[in-house]
């Protein structure tokens, strides 16, 4: 069988910045990973690329160069990121393509993430759904939380403790947007957006851009003396009776997420167990998801994580070191580079480069995970 | 004079004397979906029909919409001087857990569990002075 390996890496700082378009930004990454491969454009056999709001990815090629490779668009909301890097994986471990780029930008505008188009379209009638003041994403993960935190005993202490980390790791990280360290009397000071979480519990939507190669694993010391090897990269939507974003109703009959579905389908497809996971970034667009994902994707018993958060076990040199760069929380988030951005983190920690907030002890598997509406998950595991 | 009148009737029959809520419901596997949707989401087939939907039920999950959401889609009040924090729930009904504004909104007085009882409350005034409402759950006292 095929395996597939990253063998150059690049990235455009995720903020706010006037006077660059979401395209040019993905075009700098893709440029800086073609340079950490040592490769050109022209050596790519073929591309995809993920963007929500920033335009059609392919349009890249007009100021990458026009070599008539294979492009291919993406977009799967937040998981837009995530699917770009299975897409290209499946290319490749599929033996249609030797080397190709996965590349993710975005840009959008201040504020929550709102619905424009209906999420039940009607023919004539009113938007019944968003028109109602629901169909707003902060509000799903706020009473999954919510719920989860009356379930399994998890203090509002510890949702700070999410973000305080957050802020924490992202002021080691240039590349992160917000590069201020928040006290958890800060954020837990700071104004209710959605009960039980406050502002600086949340991410807001940005800018910025990343990139990848990837190629058969066979060939990748052509191009590096560190390849990093993507052991599973999995997408799973969401099955009936499970609880999701933008849902105007739920089954009595409940079922497992897709964060567990691809959980277990990429630890099995890998044959490595979440024991052997030496760094982990998992979806935090609000510290809430982060302690429910920590569960979900099998790190953790529901519960135990109010125990290891006050223990310090995820932080960058705890026991289970999780969103190292700072996450969604510190980076914010342009949905197209996301997915993309927890893996290229993951493989400066396993190339040893990851700086000021290096994991100790030579980390050899890492773990990603990225979540999207409307019930969207996508797993990679990588390993040296 | 203007009257009472529904967001969309498609999801909101308040033609009775009390509010109902329109579902689908599958003929074949007898689940049930809201609003109604052309295909069953259980056995994805396509037999289904609309329904009207019990209307008590407990609260599932909730939380408070704390800001002003943006219009559109929002057709309520969302300017930031006026605009007043407002629950969102779901609520356990015997056929399916359906999503819905709260009338509560003080945390201390919301718990998962509780009894809800569906209600409209008013959203905004039309061109022709009726007031437009969706509906909502209420704890019962």
């Amino acid at each position: 069988m095929n395996e597939v390996a990253i063998v150059g890496i690049g990235m455009h700082p995720f903020g706010r910045h006037e006077g660059v378009t979401g395209m040019e930004q993905g075009a700098i990454a893709a440029r800086e990973a073609c340079r950490d491969a040592g490769i050109g454009w022209k050596d790519l056999g073929f591309a995809v690329g993920g963007s929500m709001a920033a335009g059609a990815p392919d349009q890249m090629v007009s100021m990458m160069g026009l070599t008539g490779l294979q492009f291919v668009n993406v977009v799967n909301g937040c998981a837009t990121g995530g699917t770009a890097l299975s897409t290209a994986y499946n290319m490749i471990m599929a033996g249609i393509q030797d080397i190709g780029i996965a590349v993710g930008f975005d840009k959008h505008p201040r504020g929550a993430f709102a619905s424009d188009r209906p999420v039940h379209p009607v023919d004539g009638g009113a938007d019944w759904y968003g028109g109602s003041g629901m169909a707003i994403n902060p509000q799903f993960f706020a009473m999954k939380i919510n719920r989860y935190m009356q379930k399994h005993q998890i203090s509002h202490r510890t949702l700070a403790r999410v973000a305080a980390k957050a802020t924490r790791n992202g002021s080691m990280n240039p590349m992160a947007w917000r590069k201020q360290a928040f006290t958890e009397d800060e954020i837990l000071q700071s104004r209710m957006l959605a009960y039980p979480l406050t502002q600086y519990m949340f991410c807001s939507p940005g800018e910025g851009g990343v990139a990848m190669v990837l190629c058969r694993a066979d060939q990748a010391h052509k191009y590096t003396s560190k390849p990093i090897y993507l052991k599973a990269a999995v997408m799973r939507s969401r099955r009936y009776g499970s609880f999701e974003v933008k849902a105007s109703y739920l089954s009595n009959d409940e079922c497992d997420g897709p964060t567990m579905d691809a959980s277990k389908a990429a630890f099995e497809f890998a044959g490595i167990g979440p024991e052997d996971v030496d760094v982990a970034q998992l979806q935090d667009t609000e510290s809430g998801a982060e302690i429910m994902h920590m569960a979900e994707n099998g790190f953790c018993e529901d519960g135990e994580q109010e125990w290891m958060l006050e223990r310090g076990e995820t932080e960058i040199d705890g026991r289970f070191p999780v969103n190292t760069d700072g996450g969604c929380i510190a980076n914010g988030e342009p949905i197209g580079a996301s997915g993309l951005r927890q893996v290229y983190e993951n493989v400066l920690q396993l190339r040893g480069g990851a700086g000021e907030r290096q994991v100790p002890g030579n980390p050899k598997v890492a773990y990603t995970h990225v979540y999207g509406a409307p019930g969207i998950s996508g797993v990679t595991i990588l390993s040296t | 004079m203007g009257q009472q009148v529904s967001i969309n009737e498609f999801v909101l029959d308040i033609s009775g004397d009390e509010p109902r809520l329109m579902g689908g419901r599958c003929k074949d596997c007898g689940h049930h979906t809201f609003p109604l949707l052309s295909g069953c989401a259980h056995c994805a087939g396509a037999n289904v029909e609309s329904v009207p939907l019990s209307s008590r039920g407990t609260l599932w999950a909730w939380t408070v919409q704390g800001f002003p959401p943006k219009d559109p889609p929002y057709l309520g009040e969302n300017d930031p001087e006026n605009f007043q924090p407002f629950g969102v729930g779901y609520v356990e009904l015997p056929e399916l857990k359906v999503e819905a504004r709260l009338t509560e909104s003080q945390p201390e007085h919301l718990r998962d569990g509780m009894e809800m009882q569906l209600t409209v409350e008013p959203l905004y005034a039309d061109d022709d002075g009726n007031e437009v409402v969706t509906f909502a759950f209420a704890p019962v006292e």
